[in-house]
């Protein structure tokens, strides 16, 4: 089992205050991300959830039962650090089974545990050398060997992947999302990368300054953004989000539209722009359209094939059905 | 950085330092050699020839120089366990948050600038003296017999004394090698189930292992050739005499160049052998 819930859990250091009175409920078997800007507290919310800082006020629950006061060792919790924090004087063998051999474990069991854990991460070849003898890629598969052996109730990574290069990151978002499917054991994955988070998330958790913007799965965040900052957050590449004129003629303070629901033709549409830079992706080009009378450039999608000159004339419609409108308080409206 | 050119120019550049270095070491190596194998009292008739290993011969079998190793042995031995075990620990100490942590840190350091002949001083008079001496009020106020430090317990008092002054040092290397340590390696560890003292058994002692060889090099080079610290409390009587201590009264005392000179080669000599199993111990952690 491993159902947490956050309850009214605040987070001070000094007069700082970094986590407001927070409620979030994370369900059994969950693959939950929080995701949002660096410094708003991602860390620092799971450092309150595995127990390696002190709430200022309010109730962390594991499995129903008060886990506030308990030692991080004691909540059945397992990290993975962003620096993975492997001990660099021990061979992979040891720092895996360090958590084992800590709880006194027999070493019959600890063996075997060790050995099904290198086999499911690819370490066997690996597992006399030093972590220094090793790649980013399979330091940090140690240090996921390191949580896996302990059959914990969660799993709580902190960007996980943020110290490897891009290929190396698609690989092991695959293999976190596969293990995640083999365990079926909750994991809690904090990351700044919105990509990370759709591609990974069953539940996206979208935090700014400490606060939770929204919660939900990865598709109802993009398709029903609750606010301007998870509309803007959400999304590759993000929304245009325009006030002004323009919105208050669709009857809102402020309306967004995603750069996939504008149609692009070079004849006529509703508005009237020229073409800045573009983008070749292959599969898509990303143009970026200069509108008179909006303040910052549109972005817009078009199919691989299209290619406009830089300064050319070009006419975007948004498609109504897409068409999000915000209040002044950047609430969505209906 | 390695191409022909750059490595000859590389190569005149060191020269001076390289041919001052040896100066430096081998003159004086040279004319301790030549010494040793020579009759040479300065004040009864001075050189009196050559005697081949006539004056290494009477060295060891000198009654003097096996307790002369042991000594020696015995107070390095004693000052680098009691300093690495202090040191480590009030490192642990220091580096805990605390207030007027600055101004404890310097106190820590202090007794490094004071020079070993005054500290010696300083503990012979103020703490060790049997009728006026801080510790013999301390055990009178107790209601003790005030012990004779430097005659009862003369090794263990030079030990003493010279562990206060290499303290801060090892303390101040093993400080700086803690606060290298990666807090999340900690953290990493505390949440793996690791006690405080398996925290440290398992995480910190092997981040300090080399920090402390490195301690126990230095400390070795530096404790194998004291003599201040001895020289104004004991003078070398109540067995504290050190090899060291036992070349100084052979060349100045007795007035004998070339029985001391044989010293110095075994003075020497012996340095080597324990550099050479320091090394083999603690050597391995240095290329961990
Ligand atoms: N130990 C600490 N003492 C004081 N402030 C801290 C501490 N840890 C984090 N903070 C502050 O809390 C905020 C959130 O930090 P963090 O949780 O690390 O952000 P994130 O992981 O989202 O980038 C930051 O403004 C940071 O400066
Ligand atoms: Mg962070």
């Amino acid at each position: 089992m491993g159902q947490i819930q956050l309850s009214k859990v605040t987070k001070k250091f000094g007069d700082l205050t970094v986590i407001p009175p927070l409620d979030l409920q994370i369900e059994d078997g969950e693959f939950v991300v929080f995701v949002g800007p660096s410094g708003c507290g991602k860390s620092t919310l799971l450092r309150l959830i595995a127990g390696l800082e002190d709430v200022s006020g309010g109730q962390v629950l594991i499995d129903g039962q008060d886990a506030t006061m308990v030692p991080p060792a004691r909540r059945g919790l397992a990290m993975v650090f962003q620096s993975y924090a492997l001990y660099p004087h021990m061979s992979v063998r040891k720092n895996i089974a360090f958590p084992l051999r800590m709880a006194k474990m027999d070493q019959a069991e600890q063996d075997r545990r060790v050995t099904q854990a290198a086999e499911v991460l690819n370490l066997t070849d690996y597992l006399e050398r030093r972590p220094g003898q090793l790649s980013g890629g399979q330091r940090q598969r140690v240090a996921i060997g390191r949580a896996i052996v302990r059959e914990p109730q969660a799993f709580l990574f902190d960007e996980p992947l943020s110290n490897l290069d891009a290929a190396l990151r698609v690989g092991m978002r695959l293999e976190i999302s596969e293990l995640h499917k083999r365990l079926a054991t909750t994991m809690i994955y904090v990351t700044h990368d919105q990509v990370e988070a759709m591609t990974m998330a069953d539940k996206i958790v979208v935090l700014q300054a400490g606060r939770i913007e929204q919660v939900g799965s990865p598709l109802e965040l993009y398709r029903t953004p609750r606010n301007t900052f998870v509309a803007g957050f959400i999304g590759s590449p993000k929304m245009n989000l325009l006030s002004g004129a323009q919105a208050e003629k669709h009857g809102a303070h402020t309306i967004g539209i995603r750069p996939e629901h504008l149609l692009i033709s070079t004849e006529s549409g509703e508005w009237e722009g020229t073409v800045g830079v573009s983008e070749h992706l292959g599969s898509d080009t990303f143009f970026h359209v200069n509108c008179p009378g909006f303040a910052d450039p549109l972005t817009v999608r078009a199919s691989g094939e299209m290619d406009l000159k830089y300064k050319s004339r070009v006419f975007l419609t948004p498609d109504p059905a897409h068409l999000h409108r915000f209040d002044a308080q950047g609430l969505r409206v209906e | 950085m390695a191409t022909q050119h750059s490595r000859s120019a590389a190569r005149v550049m060191m020269a001076p330092a390289v041919i001052l270095l040896l100066g430096w070491m081998l003159v004086p190596l040279t004319m301790t050699l030549y010494f040793s194998f020579k009759k040479y009292l300065p004040l009864r008739g001075g050189d009196l020839g050559w005697v081949g290993f006539e004056n290494y011969v009477r060295f060891v079998s000198s009654s003097s120089f096996w307790p002369a190793i042991w000594t020696t042995l015995i107070i390095v031995g004693g000052v680098l366990a009691i300093t690495v075990v202090l040191g480590i620990l009030l490192a642990i100490l220091l580096d805990q948050p605390m207030w007027g942590q600055g101004i404890v840190r310097i106190l820590v350091i202090a007794p490094f600038f004071v020079m070993p002949t005054v500290s010696g001083l300083v503990w012979k008079n103020m703490f060790m003296d049997a009728n006026n001496g801080f510790l013999a009020h301390l055990w009178r106020a107790f209601g003790a017999e005030p012990v004779q430090w430097l005659s009862q317990a003369s090794l263990p008092s030079i030990v003493m004394i010279v562990s206060w002054q290499w303290l801060p040092f090892a303390t101040l290397i093993l400080l700086t090698a803690i606060q290298s340590l990666d807090s999340e390696q900690i953290e990493a560890a505390e949440m793996d189930g690791a006690r405080k003292f398996s925290r440290f058994r398992f995480i910190v002692l092997p981040h300090l292992a080399r920090a402390i060889t490195v301690v126990v090099l230095i400390q070795t080079i530096f404790l194998l050739g004291i003599f201040a610290e001895i020289f104004v409390t004991t003078g070398g009587a109540f067995g504290t005499k050190t090899l060291t201590y036992l070349i100084f009264q052979r060349v100045l005392e007795s007035q004998n160049v070339g029985l001391g000179s044989a010293g110095g080669v075994y003075a020497i000599i012996l340095a080597n052998i324990i550099a050479v199993f320091l090394m083999r111990i603690v050597g391995k952690n240095l290329d961990a």
